[in-house]
């Protein structure tokens, strides 16, 4: 028998140290076969994606749908398609509606999925006391019967959206017969989904590592691993894509990301997402005055904005509506026009000698660029006669305040809305009862009330194209741009951009 | 140290300890942001707001949110964290072991390289060498730890790709722990390639938060040094023959170690308190790290544990440091 003394012990611990050392110089090069290596913005604070705050951050849902399937998949221009559901629908009288479940799925633990999930799923949602903040969606429908893969319910309360809401925030089907046996803690622990890839490791705010599910209805993925790695700091995941430690990177600031795409090596692509920026307007002060409101929008220079600020990377807008949106109205205009907006006030008594005077809010780096735009708006006001003070906020304070309808007269702030639909953008952003408008009058809510349960689709866009109109005439709010999302890649990859703005490793493929 | 000089320590700790909680809960509750109000789905009502309100708590008066919090801490219950929607207690256990390898290697390598460059500049006193020393000193002392962190991602993650730039572990380790000292185990059993790997992760975060630290000590060490150094015990010592370095190591350095200590323990609550910014920009899954999303979150429960484990923590090293002072001069003790 060998025997080790040990100094020989030690003297070969030494050496495979060294070993380790020297040999894991290879390994800050991300993978180049079968492992995807993403350097993602934000951390994943839970894997539930129906209850909790997580549930309702539009980035995090690209690693929710790689591990999870909705009930409606969604194409990457933000049009719909099946997905654990094959088709769907309601009644003529919009009464009853039915699905069709998809059939031959299992779940990551290799357990046949069944109509049964869905429905559970679904139930689930619509109970207030599990926390899923899209519950007001979810309770509109009761009653589900189901008839092999076929399931029919009652319509409590007619909502267009419903549908539209399965492929977004909280739409997802989870496993009834697995979370009931682990609980919610379980499910936390190890969760398991019919979705794309199986989560393997999870190390909270450093990574997530996913593994192909090789039964995944869609086919088997690209990469067999994909590796999510949480990094917050801009400058780190500039580090990471530049140095080859991740193959894909996304939200770097523009002039970052004009150098990388033009690197040996590197690739970029920078698309619209359904992301806006918008400057909230409050029915308070000098905001109750038409005239202010109306100079405070025809002055603004949105092209100049996105040329010298964003580097050309943003698409100027008038109505909360974007043009991937449904009810998008390519004609209505509010134009840039200083000297309209200088008679407008005028007319009410002001000038840049007696200029209009209000408070604007706004956040400092939580988007990009956003205080420096306002300070550039602020600048703009000036000319024409409105003298803006600027205060700075956390998001946390404008959430506080918005929901106690106490923001100044106007606030800066960013709007997402990825099913496109009317309501969960002019609808919520506008509507006095909603918790998240600022505006808040009467004429406004009587043009807006009777479209929540338009039955008939296209006179319900037509509706909401009429109110985006009314709004931008009235000028109750100030839509400021589209946002653009940057995304660097290694230029042996294929990147297919998302309008909805998640990264999902099934948009990346090699080149 | 006598029983009565530690059980008033350990009084005086408790007592900062429930001062901290008292601050920490009352500054939580009186700051801008509302927990409720980021979680306000679009359709929600004031009766769904309130049910929410209610069910974190929040609805109660403020001496009555303290008094359940205080009696539920006491008994082990930290909460559940509103983001992460884990027990918080589970989760610090989680992560605190990470922030304490990372702290300790940073105050190591700290206390080791200040030593080095305070005895070496003390015996290159007088050459044309040491205001070269006095200077890069300086520089270190200048830049704070998260500017060290910028500057390293760029030198060594980007120019000299030679480090890991994010994380404790290679993502594509297969290796499990039984315990998340990652490091410490990885020793203990044996597992050389992974405590190279964690190594190698390590590094640049040690060098971001150990190198002001070390200026720190340097600068300290050899002013102590700098007057031991003309002290009659060493001229007598030098008229024996004793050699300069020997002078240095045997006689000086051992009183000049005192002040260094007592300097270093309060500077290393410092170099805790920076592990949050530095864990941030290396995604080092540390207290650290989670404290920033908990504050983004307004994750009050989780921020209530955090700052009382970061409070337990500074008071600890506090206790340690005067330990060890007390150990190098017993005279200290009175």
């Amino acid at each position: 028998m060998t025997h080790i003394t040990r100094r020989e012990t030690l003297a070969l611990g030494a050496a495979a140290f060294l070993a380790g050392i020297l040999g894991g110089h290879h390994k800050v090069l991300a993978a180049e076969e079968g492992t995807l290596t993403i350097a993602y913005n934000v951390n994943l604070p839970s894997f539930d994606p129906t209850v909790g705050p997580s549930a309702v951050n539009p980035t995090i849902q690209a690693i929710y749908r790689s591990v999870f399937d909705q009930f409606i998949g969604q194409k990457p221009d933000l049009s719909f398609e099946p997905g654990l559901l094959t088709e769907w629908g309601w009644n003529d009288d919009k009464t009853k509606l039915w699905m069709t479940v998809r059939e031959g799925v299992t779940w990551h633990d290799g357990s046949p999925f069944t109509a049964e999930d869905v429905v559970w799923s679904l139930e689930r949602a619509a109970k207030q006391e599990t926390g899923n903040p899209i519950q007001f969606i979810w309770s509109t429908a009761g009653n589900y019967k189901i008839e092999g893969n076929k399931i029919t319910a009652d319509v409590v309360r007619f909502e267009p959206t419903f549908f539209k809401w399965m492929a977004f925030l909280t739409g997802y089907v989870l496993p009834k017969a697995y979370y009931e046996k682990v609980g919610a803690e379980g499910f936390e622990k190890k969760p398991i989904g019919t979705g794309p890839y199986m989560v393997d490791e999870y190390q909270g705010n450093a990574f997530l590592r996913l593994k192909a599910n090789p039964n995944y209805f869609g086919g088997k993925p690209t990469f067999d691993t994909v590796i999510f790695k949480f990094v917050p700091d801009t400058t780190s995941r500039v580090a990471e894509i530049e140095s080859g430690a991740s193959d894909v990177t996304l939200e770097i600031p523009y002039e970052e990301f004009d150098r990388l795409k033009g690197k040996e090596g590197l690739a970029g692509v920078a698309t619209p997402i359904s992301d806006i920026g918008m400057i909230f307007l409050n029915n308070i002060e000098v905001m109750n005055d038409k005239n202010v409101r109306l100079a405070a929008h025809h002055a603004i220079d949105k092209d100049a904005i996105v040329k010298r600020l964003l580097k050309g990377y943003g698409v100027p807008i008038d109505t909360l509506e974007a043009p991937e949106y449904d009810a998008y109205d390519a004609s209505i205009k509010v134009g840039y026009d200083p000297e309209k907006a200088k008679e407008l006030l005028a007319a009410s008594g002001y000038s840049t000698d007696k200029p209009a005077k209000f408070k604007i809010q706004t956040t400092r780096g939580f988007k990009p660029k956003d205080y420096e735009m306002i300070q550039a708006i602020v600048g703009m006001w000036r000319k024409v006669g409105i003298e803006a003070e600027i205060e700075v906020y956390e998001i946390a304070k404008h959430y506080e305040l918005r929901a106690a309808d106490q923001l100044a007269p106007a606030a800066f702030y960013n709007w997402g809305n990825a099913i496109g639909d009317p309501t969960t953008s002019t609808g919520f952003a506008m509507f006095g009862p909603s918790p998240h408008s600022v505006w808040n009058t009467d004429d406004l809510d009587a043009k807006i009330g009777p479209l929540w349960g338009e039955k008939d689709e296209e006179k319900r866009i037509a509706g909401w194209k009429e109110v985006s109109k009314y709004i931008a005439e009235q000028g109750y709010v100030i839509p400021v741009l589209q946002y653009v999302q940057p995304i660097v890649y290694k230029s042996s990859l294929k990147v297919t951009p998302n309008v909805s703005g998640a990264l999902q490793p099934t948009l990346v493929s090699k080149a | 140290m006598t029983a009565y000089s530690f059980f008033h320590r350990v009084l005086m700790a408790a007592i900062t300890l429930f001062g901290v909680a008292v601050i920490v809960f009352v500054l939580l509750r009186v700051v801008p942001g509302d927990p409720i109000a980021m979680m306000i789905s679009p359709g929600a009502s004031e009766a769904d707001i309130a049910a929410l309100r209610a069910q974190y708590g929040l609805d109660q008066s403020l001496p009555v949110q303290f008094w359940i919090w205080l009696t539920s801490v006491l008994s082990g219950d930290f909460g559940t964290s509103i983001s992460l929607r884990r027990d918080v207690l589970e989760l610090l256990a989680e992560r605190l072991p990470a922030t304490l390898e990372l702290a300790a290697a940073a105050l190591v390598f700290a206390v080791v390289l200040g030593i080095v460059i305070a005895v070496t500049a003390t015996l290159l006193s007088r050459t044309k060498l040491s205001p070269l020393v006095d200077t890069l000193n300086g520089l270190f002392l200048a830049v704070p730890d998260f500017v060290w962190a910028l500057a390293l991602v760029l030198i060594f993650g980007v120019l000299l790709p030679v480090f890991p730039l994010s994380g404790r572990i290679n993502p594509d380790s297969q290796e499990g722990f039984a315990t998340q000292f990652y490091l410490l185990e990885s020793l203990l059993t044996l597992r050389f390639r992974d405590l190279a790997d964690i190594s190698l992760h390590m590094i640049m975060p040690v060098l971001a938060l150990g190198l002001p630290l070390a200026s720190i000590i340097t600068k300290v060490l050899k002013e102590a040094l700098a007057e031991a150094m003309v002290q009659d015990y060493i001229l007598l010592a030098r008229l024996k023959g004793m050699s300069r370095l020997r002078l240095v190591l045997q006689e000086a350095l051992r009183n000049a170690i005192g002040p260094t200590i007592a300097l270093t323990g309060v500077q290393f609550t410092f170099l805790i308190g920076g592990t949050v910014i530095v864990e941030r920009i290396f995604a080092y899954p540390g207290i650290g790290n989670m404290a920033i999303d908990a504050v983004i979150n307004r994750d009050l429960p989780l921020i209530q544990g955090l700052v009382l484990v970061f409070g337990a923590l500074f008071i600890l090293v506090n206790l340690a440091t005067d330990a060890l002072v007390v150990a190098f001069n017993p005279r200290m003790e009175a």
